[in-house]
């Protein structure tokens, strides 16, 4: 049983930051109408950020981590007005070519600057556990699940309680009535890729530690958070947030109890689940807008 | 008499399709000025040259300033603009639409005039957080009627208010037009087929035909023009 409920809690850690992640796909999805294909690259770009600040010049992890935040915010700003926002008004398949594009680009970027080599991050909580009624639970999962439930929170709140959030929303859902009331529509859109970069360098920052730096670091972390965001409700913030935190358990209970799963076959699990769900609920668990074909 | 709002030769197209072919009309503050005329007379095009929402050309004065730029930078300068076919934001509730209406609004007083609002409209004082979608047509018309008075407009424009609604509930939204005209000297530029309706609620009026002014007077004198009443009051 114990062994049970350390999974259950290590699920939810990685679930969380497919949620984090899946969430920053719903985001730009209900903006801009398309899958943003570079956002897992975007992700590992910030936490490159983050180990540079830390390793070579000198920054403890919290203050690295809020200024990788801030770069991301006005990187996913910069990109959305350099090279998304001239191509908005055509037809989706341009936009979705230029995420791909993107994926390309900031992947080779990334080689570029900081070479292929594999780095390690730090964690930024003990890698200790703690004893939780007979279960000894890691303290970095929880920390990784705080983090992640504090973000959500606070930007849950943002939309609801502010009156940019609310017209982030509004420029979203009805982008010509949301001009006829005053609304810049275009910066809003530009706002919503400034906060799905910083949900992503999240997700990248607290993903880092377990898994190693490289290039390629987030590439199956973006399954994982499609997989999430395809469950949930691609136009459900609530349902990518809900979605990675059961992928996240699921898997884990799936490859600790099912002998062949394993490690190997977590990602396919994964895009079975997309599959499934494509198949049998396209809106997802809690959407009400079937995912567009691209 | 100063107008508010002057429209002087203003044209407008669509494409290749001309919609308005020199529009010239005049809004005097603390009026209500109706525009009428058939199905693609223009009249949707004149409000929609106003706003910013179509590439217009020709000149467009509020105050005897030309009024520039896009639908925000017009919501800026104080017209809401309740455009056809209601024109809420369905997937929010009401009073998420009535906070989007006061968006151009520096001041502290939304609140309040979320509460003012649920005096001309008793129903959205118990179904704040209903979403939008899902109220009946009249009340989706009053709640776009109440979000564009929520920016405290100096100039409401309202595009086909009666379009798809029954009789009773049409009445009622140009009752409250007119209260607010009354009471709060708040000027209206109203687009309506319905004439008659249209007449009785405004102090001029104008008729177009094919994107231009056809007939323009007071509505009183209106009524009893002998072309007007032939086409558009039907009797």
């Amino acid at each position: 049983m114990a062994a049970f409920f350390q999974q259950v809690v290590s699920g939810l850690a990685s679930g969380g930051v497919y949620g984090a992640l899946a969430l920053a796909i719903v985001l730009i999805h209900r903006a801009t109408g398309v899958i943003n294909f570079a956002q897992g690259e975007m992700a590992t770009f910030s936490t490159y950020i983050a180990w540079t600040l830390t390793t070579n010049h000198g920054f403890s992890y919290w203050p690295a981590f809020a200024i990788t935040l801030l770069v991301s915010f006005v990187g996913g700003v910069g990109i959305h007005q350099a090279v998304i926002r001239p191509v908005e008004r055509g037809p989706q398949i341009r936009v979705v070519i230029i995420t791909i594009g993107l994926l390309l680009l900031i992947n080779g970027l990334m080689t570029w600057i900081w070479s292929g080599e594999v780095r390690s991050v730090p964690s930024p909580f003990p890698t200790r556990t703690i004893d939780v009624g007979g279960v000894a639970i890691s303290v970095q999962d929880i920390g990784t699940i705080a983090v992640c439930l504090v973000s959500v929170v606070v930007l849950w709140a943002f939309f609801q309680f502010t009156k940019v959030g609310l017209a982030l929303r509004a420029a979203a859902v009805n982008p010509a009535e949301a001009r006829l009331v005053g609304v810049r529509v275009p910066w809003m859109l530009g706002l919503g890729w400034g906060l799905a970069a910083v949900l992503g360098a999240i997700a990248g920052m607290l993903t880092a530690p377990s898994v190693f730096l490289d290039p390629n670091m987030m590439q199956a972390v973006l399954i994982y958070a499609f997989a999430a965001a395809v469950l949930g409700g691609i136009d459900s913030p609530i349902g990518a947030v809900l979605g990675g935190l059961m992928l996240g358990v699921g898997l884990n209970l799936l490859g600790t109890y099912i002998d062949f799963v394993g490690a190997d076959l977590r990602l396919p699990a994964a895009l079975l689940v997309i599959l499934v769900v494509l198949l049998v609920r396209p809106t997802g668990l809690f959407g009400t807008r079937e995912v567009r074909k691209v | 008499m100063s107008a508010l709002l002057e429209l002087r030769d203003v044209e407008a197209r669509y494409g290749p399709v001309q919609a308005l072919r020199g529009v010239s009309l005049e809004v005097p503050e603390g009026t209500v000025v109706a525009v009428l005329g058939a199905n693609g007379a223009g009249k949707t095009t004149t409000l929609r040259a106003v706003s910013g929402t179509v590439r217009r050309s020709g000149e467009i004065l509020l105050d005897g300033k030309p009024l520039r730029g896009g639908p925000e930078a017009v919501a800026k300068a104080g017209i809401s603009h309740v455009p056809e076919g209601r024109g809420t934001f369905t997937a929010l509730s009401v009073v998420e639409n009535l906070r989007l209406g006061a968006y151009t609004r520096r001041d502290r007083s939304v609140k309040a005039d979320i509460e003012r609002m649920a005096d001309y409209f008793p129903w959205i004082s118990d179904r704040g957080a209903q979403t939008a979608g899902t109220l009946s047509g009249g009340e989706q018309q009053m709640l776009a009627l109440a979000r564009a008075l929520m920016g405290r407009p100096r100039l409401l424009m309202l595009d086909e208010p009666s379009l798809g609604l029954a009789p009773l509930i049409v009445r009622e939204i140009f009752r409250i037009v007119r209260e607010l005209n009354e009471k709060e000297g708040l000027t209206v530029l109203v687009v309506e087929q319905d004439a008659r309706i249209a007449l009785n609620a405004s102090a001029t009026a104008y008729v177009l035909e094919v994107g231009k002014v056809a007939v323009s007077g007071s509505s009183a004198e209106l009524r009893d023009h002998e072309a007007v009443r032939r086409s558009y009051l039907g009797y």
